[in-house]
């Protein structure tokens, strides 16, 4: 293949397509996932650990500066970030759905026995 | 210090004739050339100690603007050298100091570069990542029976709520993993990699999987055109095809494990 990796949008394209469509640049998060991240692992003579460097270095760039106003935001990733933290991390939001589901489950038996004793205590009066 | 040259390894591969690299690039701005000891093919760019020795290069990464240029220039030449034969792309910041270092490294691992020199002639790597399509606008719950207050009724409305939304997350994650499936059975080798940061894609929406297939290069075509038919399969998840890519996720020698359908997978090692 003599063309260049781009992304692109699946509507209509096949890899035969992408040769005639010029070279648009690949996208960043794809090309940093890959150079950091992937490729042969060999110690150079320069020591340098991109595990260090890579998530937080990226992440925190795109994070507002200050973690309280992201956390308002609802920008908390890094509460179960393995890197940072030891809690368990969540992959999709499914769970984060169904984790308040079953909380608002508990609100709401306890809001209908809240209502059951004060129809009692009204009756008793 | 400033003005010593080191050399930056951009990929390994074999057979190469140095010619097909005239006028490339590497990322200190100076042309890449190589370096050939025990049979493989090393290719280099030589470096500013100044820009890429240990304290700077730990500053300079920490800088998106020069990363983004580094990692675009490293790609660049891994990609070149990738379209002249099979390569073993290097990671970013592998430095060394001299051509004899490289040639005792290229010697020590002679092994695990010939393997996955092996394992990647002819094959191309292509990454289909998932996002959970945007839900459908949801008709009005019913009213609930007036046996219980109105704080209970509105509770147990956001309750249903959130279950039909659970339920809709769900079905996507499952038909992702059936995507998953089905390109599994097209390539040769798999790789699943986490969800992009979304920040960094600047997408709104869920990323439920981000996959790597290692696809005999003459079957390319085949596997584009089922990712554009599992495309129009289902209404819950949106599918985006890049590639054609060095094999960036196919070059390490780890361990690996055989999915339920039967196809070696190389999973990411704990970290």
């Amino acid at each position: 293949m003599s063309h260049a990796p781009q992304s692109s949008a699946m509507v209509g394209r096949t890899p035969g397509d992408m040769a005639s469509t010029g070279h648009e640049p690949a996208n960043l998060a794809d090309i940093l996932e890959r150079v950091l991240d992937r490729g042969i692992v060999i110690v150079g003579d320069i020591r340098v650990s991109l595990l260090d460097i890579e998530l937080l270095t990226i992440k925190l760039r795109l994070v507002i500066a200050s973690v309280d106003t992201a956390r308002e935001m609802g920008i908390d990733w890094w509460e179960y970030d393995p890197w940072l933290t030891s809690r368990p991390r969540r992959p999709i939001e499914a769970d984060a759905a169904a984790d308040e589901a079953h909380a608002l489950e508990a609100d709401a038996a306890a809001e209908e026995a809240r209502e059951r004793r004060l129809d009692r205590e009204k009756h008793r009066a | 210090m400033a003005g010593e040259t080191v050399l930056w390894l951009h990929a390994v591969t074999r057979g190469l004739d140095p010619r097909q690299l005239a006028g490339l690039i590497g990322v200190g701005g100076r042309p890449v050339r190589t370096v050939e000891a025990a049979g493989l093919v090393a290719v280099v760019s030589p470096v500013d100690l100044g820009e890429f020795g240990e304290e700077p290069l730990r500053r300079n990464l920490e800088d998106l603007a020069w990363l983004e240029v580094v990692a675009r220039a490293h790609h660049d030449v891994v990609d070149a050298v990738g379209r002249a034969g099979p390569v073993v792309p290097t990671r970013l910041a592998t430095v060394y100091r001299d051509d004899a270092r490289i040639g005792t490294v290229l010697a020590d691992r002679r092994a695990d570069f010939s393997a996955v020199l092996d394992r990647v002639t002819d094959r191309t790597e292509w990454g289909v990542k998932v996002y959970a399509a945007p839900a459908p606008p949801r008709p009005a719950a019913a009213p609930a029976p007036d046996t219980t207050g109105p704080g209970a009724a509105y509770l147990r409305r956001r309750r249903e709520q959130l279950s039909a939304e659970h339920q809709t997350q769900q079905a996507a994650v499952d038909d992702a993993q059936e995507v998953h499936a089905a390109l599994s059975r097209c390539a040769e080798a798999v790789r699943r990699h986490p969800p992009q940061d979304r920040r960094l894609t600047g997408q709104a929406a869920t990323m439920l999987l981000n996959g790597a297939y290692l696809v005999g290069t003459e079957h390319s075509q085949q596997f584009g055109a089922t990712v554009a038919a599992l495309s129009g399969r289902y209404r819950t998840i949106r599918l985006e095809l890049t590639g054609p890519w060095p094999p960036y996720s196919f070059s390490t020698v780890e361990f690996s494990t055989v999915e339920d359908f039967g196809v070696v997978e190389h999973r990411d090692p704990p970290r």
